[in-house]
């Protein structure tokens, strides 16, 4: 594994808030590493810091073994959570300003911009001004902003919040075509369904704590609890206190289990078929979303 | 090409081609050349010669011969006689005439006047009679002692006086005048130029942070290099608007009359008796003083997170500038008091009131270089300031835009141990 950004114990505290503390976090080249957290829960400032915005108090930074400080800028790409394009000046100028300040030459730019704007189906925005455009489109010209230049390293933060769903998709395409180009790529979401879809490795932040972090597949076998779906005919009511289930949930057909392991699974499973006629019953992986509710909430209650 | 220039080109062309660059150049350049032109711009407005008629009344014939030389050097008055008050008070009031002019003797045969109008706000036509009448009873009172015209002459001549400097080291009469006029158009140039163009980068920096472009350029830009690179556009900007509107006010000056004839207040101005080394310091002391407000401006510009609040933040830098005018107009008289020595040392002050006690007095040159040391030392630590309040302001977003925001803005780009 070539692992080219590494986090190693990197704590920020402002006067007297420890925003993050402790963070650990290897990117590998080629992947994307999804960084997941509810509001406040850091994933800005770590982003800050890795981009040099603000020093970290404890911990290093490296790429590829050096520090990062001497990254340089056409290096990295960053599209901030807040949208900051400026309002009045036309797209074309200034992603072309933009795309100088990240050294590159103005032709590149244009011939980049062009590409990206037929990409999103948008080649009218070329000569529009940021302020007639909806939120959604100002969001593709800062996308576009960030990866024109092909940086190494791509920092998204937030990428599809605001977005309809038919943008969410070209944006998400865009993203695992720049990954499959070698792109290293930091992304983080709120959104556990757009995480758990693109992120190999993952991070639950919460309140400045690292409470989760690895490979995905790893996270969710250390999980160890379960998912199950049934559907039957009569009321599943009673079997919300069986042994060995953690959560119950009605559902419009049936009802939705949360157990703690397989072979709960199995006695649930005969349990039902004893009641009554069982439709349907299904084991699944626990989404991220519950691990994060899980690992999160619990705290939170 | 460096990321400065980058920077730099950018707020100048993007300043130079907003809509309000271009109306406050043309409203400036048509202001200037209606000053230039001011004389034709009243007379557009008089309506050509309108003869004006005032009915004169006198009791006494012998000054009659003499009302026509009143007239003589005046085309738009003309006299009507009257021999009654009353009935050209009644045409005045029926807006036939526009005045009566009443000339009679007083107990002791000495001459006076009265005038009567409409409304006595319009001074130019009474004022003038009365020089008239003036000098009128001048030449008769001299006839009547005898007096021949020379010996009048001699008592009206003004009398001799020169004021001369012993020291060797003051500066001439000639060179303090010219000094004046410098002192006066630096001035004003730093004080037009700290209140537009200093808003204008406190603006362009608030711009940049409330549309939350900052982000992504202080990542690819740092602070002090995009800071100075906006500072050094706008200034483009402003050398730009002062060129535009020098070149319009020069050409239609030169295209009226030869300079010399047109203001004769303006002949020191002429560049072959100019001291060079004035107009040196001159530039010296603007440059350090447009660097010195615009830093600050900047540093300013980056604590507030909307635009509406940067007026309210740069009202203490306008009260600052307004100081300095005030010295530096109160220091022309008393270029050596006390108070403005000290002002002079005070770096917000140096700018202008420095510049003024070098055209007006004869400092040795080590006084000259500390007030520029410490000014620049002054620029240097604003801008140290500024840099580290930008990095950290930038990433402030907060309703309240007070000077607390700097002291938070320093402590968030502080490196905690």
């Amino acid at each position: 594994m070539n692992v080219t950004l590494i986090l190693d114990q990197v704590s920020k505290k402002f006067a007297d808030v420890q925003a993050v503390q402790r963070i650990n976090l290897k990117l590998p080249k080629g992947e994307i590493f999804g960084i997941v957290g509810a509001n406040g829960a850091g994933k800005t400032t770590t982003f800050r810091m890795i981009l040099g915005l603000i020093e970290p108090s404890e911990g290093k930074i490296t790429w590829e073994g050096n520090q990062f400080k001497n990254v340089v800028s056409s290096k990295i790409g960053y599209l901030p959570e807040e949208r900051g394009l400026y309002p009045k000046l036309k797209v074309k100028d200034q992603l072309i300003y933009l795309g100088r300040l990240r050294g590159m030459k103005r032709q590149e730019v244009v011939r980049q911009v062009r590409y990206w704007l037929d990409r999103f189906n948008v080649p009218e925005f070329y000569t529009k001004k940021p302020e007639s455009l909806s939120k959604g489109n100002q969001q593709k010209i800062q996308f576009i902003a960030a990866v024109m230049h092909r940086p190494e390293l791509l920092i998204l933060d937030e990428p599809f919040s605001g977005l309809d769903p038919l943008n969410v998709a070209l944006l998400k395409n865009a993203v695992v075509d720049l990954k499959n180009s070698g792109t290293s790529i930091l992304f983080s979401s709120h959104r556990m369904e757009h995480v758990e879809e693109l992120c190999e490795h993952i991070s639950i932040l919460h309140r400045g704590q690292q409470v989760v972090h690895g490979s995905l597949k790893e996270v969710k076998r250390d999980f160890g609890k379960l998912n199950v779906t049934v559907h039957a005919d009569f009321s599943l009511h009673d079997f919300r206190d069986y042994e060995g289930v953690v959560h119950f949930m009605n559902t419009a057909e049936g009802a939705q289990f949360q157990i703690e392991n397989e072979q709960t699974a199995q006695h649930l499973f005969q349990a039902l078929a004893e009641s009554g006629f069982v439709r349907k019953f299904t084991l699944e992986e626990p989404s991220l979303n519950d691990i994060f509710l899980e690992k999160v909430g619990a705290d939170d209650e | 090409m460096s990321k400065f220039f980058i920077v730099m080109f950018h707020t100048f062309i993007s300043k130079v081609k907003t809509k309000s660059f271009v109306f406050s150049t043309l409203v400036i350049a048509g202001f200037v050349l209606g000053l230039v032109h001011m004389d034709r711009v009243a007379s557009l407005f008089d309506g050509g010669n309108q003869v004006i008629e005032v009915a004169v009344v006198t009791e006494i014939s012998k000054y009659e011969e003499h009302l026509e030389d009143f007239t003589s050097q005046q085309d738009d008055i003309e006299f009507v006689e009257y021999n009654e008050k009353s009935t050209a008070k009644k045409d005045v009031k029926s807006d036939q005439l526009e005045a009566v002019f009443v000339i009679n003797e007083d107990e002791q045969g000495f001459l006076e006047g009265a005038y009567y109008s409409e409304s006595v706000a319009e001074q130019e036509t009474s004022n003038y009679l009365n020089q008239e009448l003036q000098q009128l009873k001048e030449s008769i009172a001299t006839e009547q002692l005898g007096l021949e015209q020379e010996q009048l002459e001699q008592i009206y001549e003004p009398v001799t006086f020169e004021t001369e400097a012993l020291s060797d080291q003051a500066r001439s009469e000639e060179e303090l005048k010219q000094a004046r006029i410098l002192v006066n158009i630096l001035v004003m140039l730093i004080y037009f130029s700290v209140i537009g163009y200093g808003n204008m980068i406190a603006t362009e920096v608030a711009t940049e942070k409330s549309s939350r472009v900052m982000e992504i350029l202080i990542s690819s830009v740092s602070p002090v290099k995009q800071m100075f690179a906006k500072i050094t556009g706008v200034a483009l900007v402003g050398i730009t608007q002062y060129v535009i509107i020098f070149v319009i006010a020069a050409a239609s000056m030169f295209n009226r009359t030869p300079l010399n004839e047109t203001n004769a207040s303006l002949a020191p101005l002429d560049l072959s008796t100019m001291q060079i080394d004035l107009i040196v310091y001159a530039m010296i002391f603007f440059i350090l003083g447009y660097l010195l407000f615009a830093t600050i401006a900047a540093t300013l510009g980056s604590i507030v997170s909307r635009i509406e609040d940067v007026n309210q933040l740069t009202v203490p830098l306008t009260l600052v500038v307004i100081v300095a005018f005030f010295i530096s107009i109160f220091g022309l008289n008393t270029p050596d008091a006390p108070f403005v020595t000290i002002a002079s040392y005070i770096p917000f002050f140096t700018p202008m009131v420095m510049f003024l006690r070098v055209g007006m007095l004869n400092l040795p040159f080590w006084e000259i270089a500390l007030s520029i040391i410490i000014l620049i030392a002054t620029i240097a630590l604003f801008a140290w300031i500024g840099a580290r309040v930008y990095r950290g302001g930038v990433l402030i977003y907060g309703k309240s835009s007070s000077f607390q925001d700097i002291r938070r803005a320093l402590k968030l780009s502080h490196k905690e141990k």
